[in-house]
């Protein structure tokens, strides 16, 4: 096993063939990865070097020292965190050389085609169909997805789509790479709360997909989605943060600025607030030290309920605690962003995105159940829907 | 704002091993029904339990260096018993004689033979020693100044709500001059009846009291502050075990109690609270962890870091065992279920040592988010 001195070691080797100020950006990532140091826990030749999670680390403070540039995890998160870990796990050698490194140096933007407009916290009732063509083997899909993120500026789509309605929900479903450039994929922007387009309707008219870019066996769809769906809801705890470094720190900053803004009311709930915020830190800190140490407990699965909680309480403290500023909105022009910025912009668009964070990814009610169900063990819902086919569920 | 270097969040292998010993301990000797007995008596405490925790596992000697007679570990290991005391709502003086009796003696001069020699005689179990401040006062508080010296260290005054006092040997009171050890007999208890059955409370009289002086008035004082604030912070970790133990029971109860054709434990209601409370001990464990490293580092947050914890503890606690009590329904309100037992112990911990309102204050101070 490689130890974080050698680690380093390849680090500085990797800058001194390749230093960034006289390397081209994408130039750089490519090197990067071809030295096992984009993700280092991935397998020798997929960007990894068979390492234990936690060097990742060492290698991102060496680099960033040195000021190498990164690979914009924010623009791309959908494609680091969920296509690329589903792909780890279930592709042909072919998928995952073809796929995981123009993903992970950013050349190609990813999305999630999973949602639909008659099925999202029941994933698993979606209705796309994809029909195998007899001949050429092909795939070919008619459906519409919804609220997908980064729609428009993604090159490839994980997506899950009905291969065979006679069979109960969880059974009939595949899961395909899709090409977001292949004819018969529309991508209409779906203008949100905040005024901005940040997630697009998608209709799939007679899309073509090659076996090729089928991930997992037929009818396998619903086990391989659940692989991309706890990554989906993992990756927000593994990150650390400084004291202050969420939502909180705009409106202590704004505290500390502004006397004229401080009410007796408005003290005792950010200082409650406050002191949640350290303690959810703390919390993820706790999780990632867990993880370092090879004993990942079950706290994952809560730190995405408890920062789509405290990022929308504390952003409405916020708009409260800017008076007549928080009347004002700083611009609802329809744009269709690149990335979302959950901490960027005014209180305003904090407050109205940060509504989000309960819906996306798994609502809190459907998180609350998976804690109830997985960690403590508790009686399932009872549901008569499991050994359906799926044709004969009401809808 | 910057926070300095991530705290040891985790457990190690010998605070593990600590914690099974006083697990099994507690198993043996502290089950709900003989507390619930005892707390009956005018005895709450169980000298032989005592005996056992701190000399048969050294627990009591914890927090003081093996050249002074104790353990030399540190409040880490210290925070691992007290979740173990606070799962089982062990009726024992732990944290007034082995973490702020202990403490305050830490503070004084320890080359001194009058401290050193109480000091190795708490450490080893011998002797309980605690101080005589209301359980409610807090780090950064005024301290109280009710106790004169007639001259001589011949005491005289009143120290209300004084926890665990009945079980002391030796008393450390805070007096005008210093700090002054005091024999318990030679003080009158006038005891109190408690909300907390298991941590019984009694008004210290001291009528001419002759005691032996520890400290000056400075150093006293400063000792006993540091003592406040250790105790605070690991407060929070009786409170994570306290909280811990009540999830735990509700969960089991709501899974095996059927209405309705259904385990309660199957709606969604249910579901909903109890996973939004496995996340709130979760976060406790983080924040309780996070001061006894604090503590045990000496780190220049501690203060930060022991007043988040309190400020967060304390609430978790008194929720879980209300939802204790409501999630048992009818069984929960009887004198033989337990839960009582937690509920009251959460709730008068949320007021030891400092409110949740106490704490938020000095959040407000170290972060520097002054008030209006
Ligand atoms: C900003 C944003 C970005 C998104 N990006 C993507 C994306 O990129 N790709 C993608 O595929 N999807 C995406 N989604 C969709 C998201 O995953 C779904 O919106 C979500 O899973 C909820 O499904 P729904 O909207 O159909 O709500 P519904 O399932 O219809 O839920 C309606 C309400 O009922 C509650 N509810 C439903 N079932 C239960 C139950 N069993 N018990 C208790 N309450 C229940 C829900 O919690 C919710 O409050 C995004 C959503 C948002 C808001």
């Amino acid at each position: 096993m490689i130890t974080s001195e050698e680690l380093a070691a390849r680090v500085r080797e990797l800058l001194a063939a390749h230093p960034p100020g006289g390397t081209d950006r994408e130039d750089f990532l490519r090197a990067r990865f071809d030295a096992g140091l984009a993700w280092v826990h991935y397998p020798e030749g997929l960007g990894g070097l068979g390492a234990p999670r936690a060097l990742q680390a060492v290698a991102d403070a060496e680099l960033e020292a040195a000021g190498a540039p990164d690979n914009d995890p924010r623009r791309i998160g959908i494609g680091l965190g969920m296509a690329a870990p589903t792909i780890l796990a279930y592709g042909t050698e072919e998928q995952k050389r073809r796929f995981l490194r123009p993903l992970w140096v950013g050349e190609e933007v990813w999305c999630q085609l999973f949602s639909e407009p008659g099925a999202g916290s029941d994933l698993a009732a979606l209705g796309t169909r994809a029909v195998r063509e007899s001949g050429s083997g092909d795939w070919i899909v008619d459906g519409q997805k919804v609220w997908t993120s980064s729609a428009h500026t993604a090159r490839w789509a994980i997506l899950i789509a009905r291969t065979d309605p006679a069979l109960p929900k969880h059974h009939g479903i595949t899961y395909f790479l899709c090409d977001m450039h292949a004819p018969g994929v529309e991508v209409r922007p779906l203008r949100q709360i905040t005024g901005e387009a940040e997630f697009n309707e998608v209709f799939l008219t007679g899309v073509r997909i090659p076996d090729a870019h089928r991930l997992g066996a037929v009818g396998q769809g619903w086990e391989v989605a659940r692989t991309t769906l706890m990554n989906e809801r993992v990756s927000i705890g593994g990150m650390r943060i400084p004291r202050e470094g969420g939502m909180i720190g705009p409106v202590a900053g704004a505290w500390r600025e502004r006397p004229e803004l401080r009410t007796h009311a408005l003290h005792q709930r950010l200082l409650e607030l406050w002191v949640e915020a350290e303690v959810a830190r703390l919390t993820g800190e706790r999780l990632r030290q867990q993880l370092a140490a090879g004993q990942p407990g079950p706290e994952g699965s809560g730190m995405k309920l408890t920062f789509a909680r405290l990022n929308q309480e504390i952003s409405g403290l916020e708009v409260e605690l800017l008076g007549e500023e928080g009347l004002r909105y700083e611009d609802w022009t329809m744009r269709r962003p690149e990335l979302v910025d959950f901490t960027g912009r005014d209180a305003g668009y904090r407050y109205l995105r940060a509504k989000g964070n309960s819906i996306e990814g798994g609502t809190s009610e459907i998180l609350l159940n998976i804690v109830a169900e997985r960690v403590l063990g508790l009686p399932a819902e009872p549901r008569d829907d499991k050994d359906l086919a799926w044709k004969d569920l009401a809808r | 704002m910057a926070s300095r270097a991530p705290f040891d969040l985790l457990y190690s292998d010998t605070e593990d091993e600590l914690r099974s010993a006083v697990r099994s301990l507690l198993a043996d000797r502290c089950d709900a029904a003989s507390v619930l007995a005892r707390a009956e008596t005018d005895r709450p405490h169980d000298p032989e339990l005592w005996r056992t925790l701190a000399t048969g596992i050294g627990a009591a000697g914890l927090l003081v260096p093996e050249k002074l007679g104790g353990q030399g570990a540190s409040h880490r290991e210290a925070a691992v018993v007290l979740e173990e005391l606070g799962r089982a709502v062990a009726p024992a003086p732990y944290l007034t004689s082995a973490v702020l009796a202990t403490e305050i003696l830490l503070g004084c001069d320890t080359a001194s033979a009058e401290v050193a020699g109480l000091l190795a005689q708490v450490a080893a179990g011998a002797r309980v020693c605690v101080p005589a401040v209301p359980l409610t006062l807090a780090p950064g508080a005024p301290l109280p100044a009710g106790v004169r010296d007639g001259g001589g260290g011949v005491l005289t005054g009143r120290v209300g709500s004084v926890a665990d006092a009945v079980a002391a040997d030796v008393l450390l009171v805070l007096a005008d001059t210093g700090l002054y050890a005091v024999p318990a007999p030679d003080v009158s208890l006038v005891r109190a009846v408690p909300l907390d059955l298991t941590r019984p409370l009694a008004t210290v009289v001291l009528d001419g009291a002759a005691g032996t002086r520890l400290a000056d008035p400075a150093a006293a004082r400063a000792a006993v502050a540091g003592a406040l604030l250790s105790g605070a912070g690991l407060l929070a970790s009786e409170q994570l075990g306290l909280a811990e133990w009540c999830l735990t029971e509700t969960v089991g109860y709501v899974r095996g109690r059927h209405q309705f054709n259904r385990p309660v434990g199957s709606f969604q209601g249910l579901k909903h609270r109890l996973a939004r409370l496995w996340l709130d001990v979760a976060s406790a464990r983080a924040a309780a962890r996070a001061a006894a490293d604090a503590l045990a580092t000496g780190s220049p947050d501690a203060p930060l870091t022991v007043a988040v914890a309190q400020a967060y503890c304390s609430g978790v606690a008194v929720r879980a065992a209300e939802e204790c009590v409501q999630l048992h329904g009818g069984i929960g309100m009887t004198w033989e279920h337990p839960a009582h037992l937690y509920l009251k112990r959460a709730k008068a911990d949320s007021l030891a040592l400092g409110t949740t309102g106490h704490h938020r204050a000095l959040v407000a101070d170290f972060a520097e988010l002054p008030s209006p």
